[in-house]
Parts: structure tokens; C-alpha cells; sequence
């Protein structure tokens, strides 16, 4: 049957043009399709990877971040303490210098009333001595007639001493 | 795009006149039964499908191509003249110059002569291929000119398909080293579909249900497959391993015979795929002529509209499975074997 028989002609055009379409096509048409292809399929595959750093790289920024972040709050704590810590000191101190200076100051303070005092007394003792020598004196100076009247002088005279 | 959608355009116009006037070869038919003659639908279908050294579109003037006719004979050396020589002006077959043409054959003088005339297939065969190149050589332009950016035109309508063969057929049946076979493997897909496609068209010949083309292909899947064939295959085919001696001398010539069966079925597969499809639809259309009938016209052409969208999806998958094959094939023999 004729359909079933290939003919001698149609299989030698076939075989070259199909040679020839093959040679043809893999040089000028299939080596720059699959070429670009692999580029675009590569560069795609480069941005995802791309992506995927940036975003990994993102995440380790933000993770550093905090890191610092919390350091820098626990610094910022310590640092409160610290200070805290040293101006309670400083107020201690200043408070014990403070009582002690005034400590110190009533010290000094009753030093000096006593050493007035004794000044004082010294004068007292001194001015008690000489009004008892000019009560002598007086008493020396008038004539004492009478006992009555040497009683009454003295009187006198103690009396005028207590309104002194 | 403007070039994809003029394609697009073209095909659906062209696929709308299919449908609508029932093919070229039918024109003829018609004529027959108004004479009266008996119709004769297996001459008309066997017409269309076979190959012929005319390209008959319609009767009357313009209506056939005349083919050069391309001849060697040890007698005449070779020689080159019109078809047209072999037909009177009643297209009645007469003998030209001594050669005479019967059933698509030439004889000299009752000698059988070398005919690569460039017959209706031939035409067809240079039609597919400027076809392919036309597309594929704007694509990959088109591809180096817009590298490292999205894909236009024909070559985001081309890509995609080229990705699926890649992807889908070759890559997981080769396997690594695939990138060697893939020019050969994508040009054959491409062949076979466009060829499959064109063959649908009206008065187009029937190129990829011709049992020559699909012999020469398969005979380069056959030559490529052995030819890259390792150790392991061979060792497989004559010597098979893991299996008691006695059974080795059975499996042997299963196995030669194996290596022959393989393209052998490629062969067929796509001549009997591409050549019933055809003989269905010019069966189908045939029926209006033989009940001479309105009705079964209208019956007809609608069933024939739904066989040609069939028609279309098989022309797709009888091109991925020639490919998906000739890639099985060829990962068969190039695959290295863990020894059992």
C-alpha cells in the first residue's frame, strides 16, 4: 500500500533539511534562547539570594540593635546607681563634717564663755576686793562714836552695797 | 507582539475557512457527484494524505501548483521539468518526454527512475522550515537583544514552550547532561508540532503523517540514541547482569530486537496519529457527499468542529511524546547503572 511506503525522495529532503534545520536552529536560534534563559533564570536566582541576605542581614542588625540597646540601658542603670551611691556618700560626709565642725565651733565656744568666765570672776574677785577696801577705807575715815552708829553705817553701807 | 498576533490572526482565519468550506480537496469531490459519478470517499481521503507531484487547491485555473519535478536515471542523468508535463489541458495524465508518473510513481520508459522531485510534502517540508526559522531566528533576537529583561513578542509567545520542553521532557529523562541533546531534541518538537499544526490547515499537505518523515526522524533518534549509548547500555543489551545465564540467551534477542522496536514505534506512533486524524475529519466531511445530504453537512461539520479541536490537542501531545520518548531513549542509554 502506498501510504505505508516512505518514499526515496521525501526521506532524502527530510534528512537534509531536517539536518539542516537542526545545525541551523542550535547555532542561531537555540544558543541564544537557552542563553538568555539561563541568564534571566541566574539573575533571578541572584536577587532571591540577594533578597534573602539583605533580609538575614536586616534581621542580625536589628538583633544587634537590641543587644546594644540593652547594654546601653544596663549601662545607663549602673551608671544611676553609681552616682546615686556616690551622692549618698557625699551627703553622709558632708553631714559628719558638718556635725563635727559644729561640734567643734560649741567646743570652742564653751572654751571661751569659761575662760570669760573665769575672767569674769577674776574681776568680780578684784572689784569685791576693792569695795571691801574702800568700805574699809570709809569705814576707817568716819569716826565711829558709837556702836550704833559704826552699826548703822555698816548697815548703811551693806545697803548701798545691795542696791549696787 | 504585533508579529503573534498576526500569527494568531492568520491561524484563527485560516482554521474559520477549514470549518467553514470543507477543505479544498472537496471542490473536486462535489464536481464528481454533480457529473453524476459515484463519489468515491476513500480515493478522495487517500488524495489528501498522500503525497502527490502536484499541490491540487481547487479545480479550474490557478487551482493546482505545478511542482518541478526532479529526476536521475542512469539513461537521462538528471533532470529538471514542470509537473505540469504529466497533464493535459483536461488534467488527464499523459506521458511527458518518456517518463511517465502513476500513482505517484515515474518510470523511464517502464524503468523505474531516482525521484527527488520536490513533491507536495517537499513543499511542505520547506514551508515548516522557513516557518521554524522565521520564528525561532526573530525569538532568539529578539533574545539577545533583550537580555537580562522580560521576554517580548514572539519570544515570550516561544519561551514558555521552549522552558516546558526543556523543563518538563528533556531535563528529567537525561538527566545531567541533557544541554548536549537539547538542540537537537527542541528542534524536533518544533518540527513535528508546527508540521502537525500546518497539516491541519485546508489543501495543506500532510507532512508529519507521511511514513517518510517520520521514519527519518526516527531513524536520527535511533542513530543519536546508539550512538551515545555507554558500557552500561550495551553490557545491558548483550549481556544482561543480574539475571541466571540461561535467561540471558532468552533476553538476548529481546534486547536486539528491543534497540529496533524503540524508533520503530516512534515511526508509527506519529504516521498513524497524524494520518487517522486526518482520515477521520475527510471521513466525517465525507458523509454530506456520500448521503448527499444538508443535514448530515450541518451534523457533519459540527462533529468535524469538535474533531479538529482534538486534531489541534493531538498535534501538541503527538509532539511532546515523540520528544518525550527520543529523551527517554536517550537517558536510557547514557544513564550510568548502579550494578545490582
Amino acid at each position: 500500500m502506498e501510504l505505508l511506503t516512505p518514499g526515496t525522495g521525501l526521506i532524502i529532503w527530510q534528512s537534509l533539511i531536517f539536518l539542516l534545520l537542526v545545525l541551523l536552529l542550535s547555532r542561531y536560534a537555540w544558543k541564544p534562547i537557552l542563553n538568555s534563559l539561563k541568564e534571566r533564570e541566574t539573575s533571578i536566582q541572584n536577587a532571591l539570594d540577594t533578597a534573602e541576605k539583605a533580609r538575614l542581614e536586616m534581621a542580625k542588625l536589628q538583633s544587634d540593635n537590641e543587644k546594644l540597646l540593652k547594654e546601653t540601658r544596663e549601662e545607663r542603670d549602673k551608671i544611676l546607681k553609681e552616682a546615686r551611691e556616690a551622692s549618698n556618700r557625699l551627703k553622709d560626709e558632708a553631714q559628719i563634717d558638718a556635725r563635727k565642725s559644729a561640734d567643734k565651733i560649741i567646743e570652742d565656744a564653751r572654751a571661751a564663755i569659761q575662760i570669760e568666765k573665769q575672767a569674769a570672776l577674776k574681776e568680780v574677785r578684784t572689784q569685791v576686793a576693792l569695795f571691801s577696801l574702800e568700805v574699809a577705807e570709809k569705814l576707817m575715815k568716819k569716826n565711829l562714836s558709837t556702836d550704833k552708829a559704826q552699826k548703822e553705817q555698816v548697815e548703811q553701807y551693806i545697803k548701798d552695797l545691795k542696791l549696787n | 507582539m504585533s508579529v503573534f498576533s498576526t500569527i494568531i490572526s492568520r491561524i484563527t482565519c485560516i482554521l474559520a475557512l477549514v470549518l467553514v468550506t470543507v477543505g479544498p480537496a472537496f471542490s473536486k469531490a462535489e464536481e464528481a457527484s454533480s457529473v453524476s459519478e459515484p463519489f468515491q470517499p476513500s480515493e478522495v481521503i487517500l488524495h489528501h494524505v498522500l503525497d502527490d507531484h502536484i499541490w491540487h487547491f481547487w479545480d479550474g485555473h490557478f487551482g493546482t501548483l505545478y511542482l518541478p519535478v526532479i529526476v536521475h536515471s542512469a539513461e537521462r542523468g538528471l533532470e529538471v521539468f514542470s509537473s505540469k508535463n504529466f497533464y493535459d489541458e483536461h488534467h488527464n495524465l499523459v506521458s511527458f518526454n518518456g517518463y511517465t508518473l502513476d500513482h505517484g510513481h515515474i518510470t523511464l520508459n517502464g524503468q523505474p527512475v531516482f525521484d527527488i522531485s520536490i513533491t507536495k510534502n517537499v513543499a511542505m517540508l520547506f514551508i515548516n522550515t522557513a516557518l521554524l526559522i522565521g520564528l525561532f531566528l526573530a525569538a532568539a533576537k529578539s533574545a539577545a537583544r533583550n537580555t537580562g529583561k522580560a521576554p517580548k513578542g514572539v519570544q515570550a509567545f516561544l519561551e514558555p514552550i521552549v522552558v516546558f520542553v526543556r523543563d518538563e521532557i528533556v531535563k528529567p529523562n537525561i538527566g545531567h547532561h541533557y544541554e548536549k541533546y537539547l538542540p537537537y531534541l527542541l528542534t524536533l518538537f518544533f518540527f513535528i508540532l508546527f508540521g502537525n499544526l500546518l497539516g491541519l490547515l485546508p489543501g495543506a499537505g500532510n507532512l508529519t503523517g507521511n511514513i517518510a518523515v517520520t521514519m527519518t526522524l526516527a531513524v536520527f533518534t535511533f542513530i543519536i540514541t546508539n550512538v551515545s549509548g555507554n558500557k552500561d547500555y550495551w553490557k545491558h543489551i548483550f549481556w544482561t547482569p543480574g539475571v541466571p545465564l540461561p535467561l540471558r540467551i532468552v533476553i538476548l534477542p529481546v534486547e536486539i530486537v528491543g534497540v529496533f522496536t524503540k524508533p520503530f514505534s516512534l515511526m508509527i506512533r506519529l504516521f498513524v496519529a497524524i494520518t487517522a486524524g486526518h482520515i477521520v475529519l475527510l471521513s466525517l466531511i465525507s458523509l454530506a457527499f456520500i448521503f448527499q445530504s444538508v443535514t448530515v453537512g450541518l451534523v457533519s461539520s459540527l462533529i468535524v468542529l469538535f474533531i479538529n479541536l482534538i486534531e489541534l490537542l493531538v498535534a501538541g501531545i503527538q509532539a511532546y511524546v515523540f520528544t518525550l520518548f527520543t529523551s527517554l531513549y536517550i537517558g536510557m542509554a547514557i544513564a550510568e547503572h548502579e550494578h545490582h
